[in-house]
């Protein structure tokens, strides 16, 4: 086999591109995590250390709404197990260990696996170089505008005046919706939506989003008999 | 130390972990199909209630205000195919606007 020393363009352009849309949604975090009542330090924090969207807006969502730490963090935590199956995807191609493990492991998101799997037709070389650059290219604009939408959201004050209560349920529903692909989806998300309103009155914050995972494990099973 | 801090820390624990684990350990333990079909479920059921809590609740009380309007928005940009930025400052805005004016 030849080795490919160069890193195709095309992988560096589909990195690069995807490290800038996606590190723009930055901007909608750090307003929605002020707005939820987290300080600029803690939303920056979150996007150094977490590095996780979903995980992020969870629990900024759960605590911001009233929710204990530790609703959010399960909350969070779910949303994070996929990240740990991507890692079993992309640790074949990239063989590393200790320190850089520790780094791949950090930059384990979807856009930097779903880069690297994408260039499967260019080969591991390819794959290996566009997970780190959209890794790392994520990592570095999606803090960046954390901290522009944190900033922001810091100087504008009442969230209601500027939109961003409602900002941050569309940024969920954003999230969501490319997976609303069949019907069973469909019906998973308005049957969570309906348990976690009629939960609400009822149970402590936080505690009604959760309820859902146990939908969604109810909704997986019934698909096993099928 | 205050839930957020808490929040920010556990989060940021948790997420490690699971990232760390999947480099890790073997395919087989965690690459079950019926770890897949869950890992599948899951975001789109905390998902949609975290869309339904933060639109249409108020600490325990359950009401439609001027977020509503402004999710309206954002299922229809959506609809559109309009990117994500778009969606969210739409929503932002006729949620705000409505916000003034009623």
């Amino acid at each position: 086999m030849v080795v490919v020393s160069a890193t195709p363009r095309s992988t560096v352009r589909d990195s690069l591109s995807i490290s800038l849309t996606v590190g723009a949604y930055g901007i909608a975090f750090g307003a929605a995590s002020v707005a939820a009542g987290f300080s600029v330090v803690q939303s920056c924090l979150l996007s150094l250390l977490t590095f996780s969207g979903a995980s992020q807006f969870a629990v900024v969502g759960v605590i911001g709404a009233g929710g204990t730490a530790i609703s959010g963090v399960i909350t969070a935590g779910l949303l994070g197990i996929r990240n740990g199956l991507y890692g079993m995807r992309v640790a074949p191609l990239l063989k590393v260990s200790g320190v850089k493990r520790i780094l791949a492991a950090h930059v384990t998101i979807d856009e930097s696996t779903g880069v690297a799997l994408s260039q499967e037709p260019l080969g591991v070389d390819a794959m290996r170089r566009g997970f780190w650059l959209t890794g790392f290219g994520v990592f570095l604009f999606w803090n960046i505008f954390t901290l522009a939408g944190a900033l922001g959201a810091q100087a504008m004050g009442d969230p209601a005046a500027w939109g961003l209560d409602a900002a941050v349920p569309a940024a969920f529903l954003g999230l969501v919706w490319p997976r609303l692909a069949s019907t069973k989806e469909r019906v998973l998300a308005v049957t969570a939506m309906a348990l976690a309103l009629g939960l609400t009155p009822f149970a402590a914050a936080g505690v009604p989003i959760i309820s859902t995972a146990f939908l969604a494990l109810l909704f997986a099973s019934r698909e096993k008999r099928r | 130390m205050s839930p957020t801090w808490w929040g920010v820390i556990g989060t940021s624990v948790v997420a490690f972990t699971f990232k760390y684990l999947g480099h890790s350990v073997p395919r087989k333990y965690l690459e079950h199909p019926r770890v897949l079909r869950v890992n599948a479920l899951i975001p789109v059921a905390l998902l949609s209630a975290l869309v339904a809590v933060q639109t249409f609740t108020e600490k325990t009380k359950v009401m439609i205000d001027h977020r509503s309007a402004g999710l309206a928005v954002a299922i229809l940009a959506l609809a559109l195919k309009a990117p994500f930025p778009v969606v969210v400052i739409a929503a932002a805005l006729v949620s705000a606007g409505t916000y003034h004016f009623t």
